[in-house]
């Protein structure tokens, strides 16, 4: 390795003047990013690359549906017709409003199986006119998204350059590789709950101490309640075109830049949107 | 002022040709008949009339050489070696008609429909969009071919009745100055007048046979013989008959039907059958200012709906949709989101509802009606992001209906229930919609959330009220923490009333089960069933 950076010390050098940073990759296009709903996200990934390929995997229950809510809501308050492929039919359309999809303007594609999906997905990126095109293949085997071989993702890929569709792709595992202009791999951590106390026989939820309860109602017989509060995601990034902007801090010298982390944390909040308000 | 008049010559003949493709038939490789095949080298005769008076009613030129009269018999008629012997088709003339008024109405406000054949137009004021008067009798012949597939002669002159004479008797695109009328007629048959028999008997006993013949007759000497059709005939003979035209005001049907000689069975040939038809009607449209907000499909089936033929190569999977009082025709309609008049797509959009429900048996005739409305007009605003194309999104959407199934395309709708998991699937349109400002605050970040559809059996052991222990799909969990339950309920007044309690679990499973380790599941139990299923998971 410090001969490798030594080879390189010396090219740079004797090129000096002539090259500047030859080693440095550049992309020669500018590529236009949006928001993906959720802040943690667009500091990590710099948003969501417009004319290209994101993959966003991970196991069950580490968020990717959760970013897709939020992406698909962005988009459509932007008044983006959107697209879904759903691999599995497991989208809950009453979850994604609660989330602010405007379902309006949502194409659902309910497919039985990855070659229906497949299928689908080509009709879409050759339609054209979709500011997301979301590919769910989370609920499918592993395996046989792996069988889908990477000519797929990249005609993928070439449908939609030099568009402004954002083509998302949820999934277990990465399998677009090269294909892709940005990799996040999701990851759990723990649940949060809440506990709260009811008088028995009623439902009443407080979210206040249970100790204050105690106190205004010594005489009422409490039970212990617990209501999922959400839980933590952890995101990585492991593969990007697109160059986030480095942070400049200010701390009293001069300007310093700082890389921005590759991995971030988020909360995702569950409320359920159906209790009473406390009193 | 100027009048102009599209007449068609052998109107009758031209009408059945019209319907009928121009390229070779991939059937038969016969040269099939076009909008001048009626001219060309191959007699051609037609009858009308019920076996067995079915008499010859029109005949080209080379079949009158050949011998053929009007009014010949049929098996006369079939004496004569290499006349082709065709049959009148009323819904034709009817069609063919239509399609003239539909093109002259793209010239002029002002059209009187005199005849079948004869269309008159009033050209005032055209000629700053259309320029002078040879110009628009060129157009207008060019028109007919090109929109109507109709071989016209057009003649324009200061009063109708000139220009729908001189269009009768003289051949192509015709001009005729104000002043010069009795000069062009002169040499015209004094049947371009269109007289009565008995009149044309007189005049040729006369030895009057032209048209200034006629007009060198003393009116007051013709008025005698001949009464008030004399007289007109004189005034018409010397082109100085001056009256307004008598508008129509044209219809709203577009329609345009083919009879055919053999039957279809392949869904390629039935395609190219249709995509003429589509031209015809497509063309009709634009010459209206219209576009297609439905299509009509009339399919004539040479054997009953009910048979099990296959069409297309392609085993039927749906019955085919019979009308009630014709079991032999199968009607099909097709119901555009915009009003369109692109031909490509509208044939791509046939297709597709062909392929997916076959008519099921050999095709025999193919009716094709559009229900007209205005295009829709778009403005598009600089700071609106641009959607999909709306021919391109309805082609879209019926081919992935063609792949999944049409109740699995659409927008998700949810319905006011607390049943959980209801929805209704609505027809896939944009509309226009205003982005939203950007909130200062930061937008809540709810939890995604999987179903499982159906829902997933599941078998819970409990404890203390609570779950502890899951079983589902081959795996074996630990509840880590339990919220719940939660009892929802609902339409109790009906048949499908429900009751279910619901848990959101924390489960952690055992390191032997495949597949995830950890998951946060929504459980419930139905009460009404005394069962439990796993409702779907947090992602």
């Amino acid at each position: 390795m410090a001969s490798i950076n030594a080879l390189r010390a010396r090219v740079e050098s004797s090129l000096a003047g002539r090259i500047a940073a030859p080693f440095a990759y550049r992309d020669r296009r500018v590529v236009d990013t949006v928001s993906s709903g959720i802040r943690e996200i667009d500091q990590l990934a710099g948003g969501l690359p417009r004319g290209g390929l994101t993959e966003i995997c991970g196991p069950p229950c580490s968020g990717r549906t959760s970013l897709l809510l939020s992406a698909l809501a962005a988009r459509t308050a932007q008044a983006e017709v959107c697209a879904l492929v759903d691999g599995r039919d497991g989208f809950d359309p009453a979850a994604a409003e609660a989330a602010g999809v405007r379902l309006e303007q949502l194409l659902w594609v309910r497919c039985r199986d990855i070659e229906q999906s497949l299928r689908a997905t080509d009709l879409l990126v050759r339609g054209g006119g979709f500011g997301l095109i979301a590919v769910d293949l989370a609920d499918i085997d592993p395996k046989t998204v792996r069988g889908v071989t990477l000519n797929t993702w990249f005609r993928f890929r070439r449908a939609v350059e030099d568009t402004p569709a954002i083509l998302l792709l949820l999934e277990q595992e990465s399998n677009a590789k090269t294909c892709a202009s940005l990799v996040l791999r999701l990851e759990a951590e723990a649940a949060e709950w809440l506990t709260s106390c009811r008088p028995q026989g009623r439902r009443y939820i407080k979210h206040d101490s249970a100790d204050t309860v105690l106190l205004q109602h010594p005489e009422i017989e409490l039970s212990w309640t617990w209501l999922l509060g959400g839980f933590g995601v952890r995101a990585e990034k492991l593969h990007a075109r697109v160059q986030p902007a480095k942070e400049i801090v200010f701390a009293g010298g001069p300007p310093q830049t700082v890389d921005k982390p590759e991995i971030c944390k988020i909360r995702i909040e569950w409320s359920e949107p159906d209790l009473p308000k406390t009193g | 002022m100027a009048f102009a008049c599209i007449h068609i010559p052998d109107f009758l003949l031209q009408a059945v040709a019209r319907g009928e493709p121009v390229s070779p038939c991939p059937l038969t490789g016969d040269a099939l008949r076009g909008p001048r095949s009626y001219r060309g080298e191959r007699a051609l005769a037609l009858l009308d009339g019920a076996p067995p008076l079915c008499r010859v009613v029109a005949a080209n030129e080379v079949a009158i050489r050949a011998g053929i009269e009007l009014g010949m018999a049929k098996a006369q008629a079939e004496q004569f070696r290499g006349v082709e012997i065709w049959r009148r088709s009323p819904e034709q003339e009817k069609n063919a008609h239509a399609a003239l008024l539909d093109l002259a109405g793209s010239f002029s406000p002002h059209v009187e429909d005199t005849a079948p054949e004869s269309i008159l137009l009033d050209l005032a004021g055209l000629e700053p969009l259309f320029g002078g008067a040879e110009k628009i009798a060129r157009g207008l012949a060019q028109g007919a071919l090109d929109v109507c597939r109709l071989d016209a002669r057009v003649a324009v002159a200061s009063n109708p009745d000139t220009a729908l004479h001189a269009a009768r008797g003289l051949p192509g695109p015709t001009v005729i100055p104000e002043g010069e009328e009795a000069g062009q007629f002169g040499p015209l048959p004094i049947g371009v007048l269109g007289a009565s028999a008995e009149a044309l008997e007189t005049l040729d006993r006369w030895g009057v046979r032209t048209c200034a013949a006629l007009a060198a007759l003393p009116v007051l000497d013709l008025s005698e013989r001949l009464g008030a059709e004399g007289v007109r005939l004189h005034q018409w003979a010397r082109g100085a008959v001056r009256r307004s035209l008598a508008l129509t005001e044209p219809g709203l049907s577009f329609e345009e039907a083919l009879e055919l000689d053999y039957e279809v069975v392949e869904l390629e040939p039935l395609a190219f059958l249709l995509s003429r038809l589509l031209e015809a009607l497509c063309a009709r449209l634009t010459a209206r200012s219209l576009a297609a907000s439905a299509l009509h499909l009339r399919l004539k089936l040479a054997l009953p709906a009910s048979a099990t033929c296959d069409i297309g190569g392609i085993p039927r999977r749906q019955p085919a949709t019979p009308r009630d009082d014709d079991p032999s025709r199968v009607v099909k309609t097709l119901r555009l989101p915009v009003p369109l008049r692109n031909t490509k797509l509208l044939l791509n959009l046939l297709r597709l509802q062909l392929q997916g429900d076959p008519p099921g048996a050999p095709v025999r005739g193919i009716v094709l009606a559009a229900e007209p409305a205005r295009p829709r007009v778009m403005q598009g605003g600089f700071f609106l992001p641009s959607g999909p194309d709306p021919e391109t999104l309805e082609l879209t959407l019926t081919r992935l209906a063609h792949l999944v199934g049409e109740s699995r395309v659409g927008s998700p709708q949810l319905v006011d229930t607390h049943r959980p998991d209801v929805f209704r699937m609505r027809r896939f349109v944009t509309r226009e919609q205003t982005p939203e400002r950007a909130s200062e605050t930061a937008p809540m970040r709810r939890t995604g959330f999987r179903i499982f559809r159906p829902a997933l059996p599941a078998r819970v052991e409990m404890r203390a009220g609570r779950p502890e222990r899951v079983f589902f799909q081959g795996l074996r969990g630990e509840v880590l923490a339990a919220s719940g339950p939660w009892r929802t309920s609902g339409d109790w007044w009906t048949k499908n009333s429900w009751q279910q309690d619901e848990w959101d679990l924390e489960i952690h499973f055992a390191a032997s089960t495949r597949g995830p380790r950890h998951g946060l599941y929504r459980f419930a139990y139905d009460e009404l069933r005394d069962i439990w299923l796993v409702r779907g998971v947090f992602d």
